[in-house]
């Protein structure tokens, strides 16, 4: 059996993203800028997908940025926020550890141009406080962004208090929405978000494409200059067949969302319990508040890409926060911000499911994974230290 | 494709997986910080490694080439598996993508320190510098005299 089970990282197109696409390759293949009838078309149509995400996050089709991925719009919220901040001797952020890196790594720059930047804890079970969001905020804060939920564990966080906690004290606040956007309800509106970040692949639309959402007043730093499009905030003549598939998908996904995350849910549920079973391992991440369709586990004693490696091998993609699946010496900054030992964190798994995947297909991981961990415990020196007594067992 | 076929192979069917209870030398490297250990024992009879086991905690390359280095010292003199290099380990292999090639590194100091271990028990003398694999500027053993 074959199973893809790694959604987090991206998930397969929809029937109707694809049909999206290919018509919009096929027919509307003018320039949404050109004055003629076949350019205006396009405008048209580019128009109507603005439209559509716009009223799925409950925003203005004029705060609507299409971008080439969540990425992106990441570093032009963060950038623009930074640029704004500073006009006014602003030069403080508050962020948190478990930030994906697009984010991070835009805080690693603006720390290099001289802004400070606080990381909040995100505690055992991978959940940001507000009170802590609250106390955090100086007179010379300029942004605060917090993810909408975890990639790697899926825990959800309390963004509309943290919206509230920033209205009330005048700081904007801006979400990394990429993992929630198709899968949670999102209103802007009503949580006082100011800036948001999402990513077509994330939802069963192509790649490459996303949406930076800001609301009116906020004036964005470009990071590529030229034409006039998407408000003079974002050149380069749009890819009109991607951003239609991303509003077909959107849309897909906002109107079958409810039934969507119960079906997920109950899949996923099914999992944890199972995989609940395999002695010394343990879930990563708030049990109750989470995405429908993650689950993060570390078994202690095994490392996680050879997990990987022998899941494949059995059909089932998934993946993990070790060191040698992030391709540096240190696991996952995720799971080293829950608190795990190094050691536990190499041991991980992401199992990430979507509506496309079965009760079958969750039952046959649910064979596979207690035989593969079983399998790499037995030739590992620290299965067998642990179970000799020599070392103590972090995962009771 | 992440790994060759050879680091395919002894990574899903790697060979001598186990422990030894009489070894007559055990190395342990690495450490589970770093996410990978590898841990080698050694029975000996008249100088030649008539049998060896591997335990490993680590990824496709940390099995595989612990699998492999077993391989190329089973049944060779003591000596001869003192000289087991990293690279030959990898040529073997049929190459390793270049961030794992530390791997290999680990694999060989496995087979040595488990040698080590061996001469250590036995109260055969060697030359220390054989088994210094740290960096040579801070190391007391490569100090010149004062």
């Amino acid at each position: 059996m074959k199973v893809y089970a790694d959604h987090a990282a991206t998930t397969p197109m929809s029937e109707t993203a694809l049909r999206t696409v290919a018509e919009a390759m096929r027919r509307l293949y003018g320039n949404p800028s050109s004055l003629h009838s076949v350019g205006q078309a396009a405008a048209a149509a580019l128009m109507g997908a603005r439209e559509t995400m716009a009223r799925y996050l409950h925003a203005s089709p004029r705060e609507i940025i299409f971008t080439s991925g969540g990425s992106e719009a990441d570093n032009q919220a963060i950038l623009s926020a930074a640029m704004l901040g500073e006009k006014k001797g602003k030069k403080h952020i508050v962020s948190t550890a478990f930030e994906h890196h697009a984010v991070l790594h835009t805080l690693n720059r603006l720390e290099k141009q001289g802004f400070e930047v606080t990381l909040l804890d995100v505690h055992t079970d991978g959940l940001v406080r507000p009170e802590e969001v609250a106390a955090a905020i100086r007179p010379d804060t300029a942004l605060v962004t917090v993810m909408y939920a975890n990639n790697e564990i899926g825990t959800v966080q309390p963004i509309a208090e943290i919206g509230a906690v920033c209205r009330q004290r005048g700081v904007l606040f801006h979400t990394d929405a990429v993992q929630a956007a198709g899968r949670l309800p999102i209103d802007v509106e009503a949580e006082q978000i100011d800036m948001l970040s999402l990513s077509a692949h994330k939802f069963h639309g192509p790649k490459g494409v996303g949406v930076l959402f800001a609301r009116q007043g906020i004036r964005l730093s470009n990071l590529i200059e030229g034409g006039a499009q998407e408000r003079g905030r974002r050149a380069g003549t749009e890819n009109l067949p991607a951003i239609l598939g991303m509003a077909a998908a959107f849309e897909e996904a906002c109107l079958h969302m409810a039934e969507n995350a119960a079906r997920v849910s109950a899949l996923r549920d099914r999992l944890i319990e199972g995989l609940s079973a395999i002695p010394h391992g343990v879930l990563n991440g708030d049990r109750a508040r989470r995405l429908p369709g993650i689950v993060n586990f570390c078994f202690e004693g095994i490392e996680g890409e050879s997990l990987l490696l022998l899941l494949d091998q059995r059909g089932i993609s998934a993946s993990s926060g070790s060191a040698c699946t992030s391709g540096s010496l240190d696991p996952s900054h995720v799971l080293l911000a829950l608190g795990l030992p190094h050691e536990v964190a190499h041991g991980s798994l992401r199992l990430s499911l979507s509506e496309t995947n079965t009760a079958e297909e969750t039952d046959y991981m649910l064979s596979a994974v207690p035989e593969v961990v079983a399998y790499l415990r037995q030739m590992s020196p620290v299965w067998h230290d642990l179970q000799e007594g020599k070392r103590h067992y972090v995962i009771q | 494709m992440l790994y060759s076929e050879q680091v395919m192979d002894h990574f899903l069917h790697p060979r001598n997986v186990g422990t030894m209870d009489d070894a007559d030398g055990v190395g342990e490297v690495g450490n589970a910080r770093c996410g990978d250990i590898m841990k080698i024992y050694l029975k000996i009879e008249n100088g030649i490694i008539v049998d060896c086991k591997f335990n490993t905690f680590g990824c496709g390359s940390a099995i595989a080439t612990s699998s492999m280095a077993t391989e190329m010292i089973k049944g060779k003199p003591v000596e001869e598996a003192m000289e087991l290099s990293n690279r030959a380990v990898v040529e073997a292999l049929g190459g390793l993508p270049a961030h794992k090639l530390h791997c290999s590194v680990l694999a060989e100091e496995a087979v040595k320190a488990a040698i080590k271990d061996y001469y250590d028990k036995n109260g055969i003398t060697y030359n220390p510098k054989l088994f210094c694999s740290c960096e040579c500027d801070s190391c007391h053993l490569h100090q010149s005299p004062q």
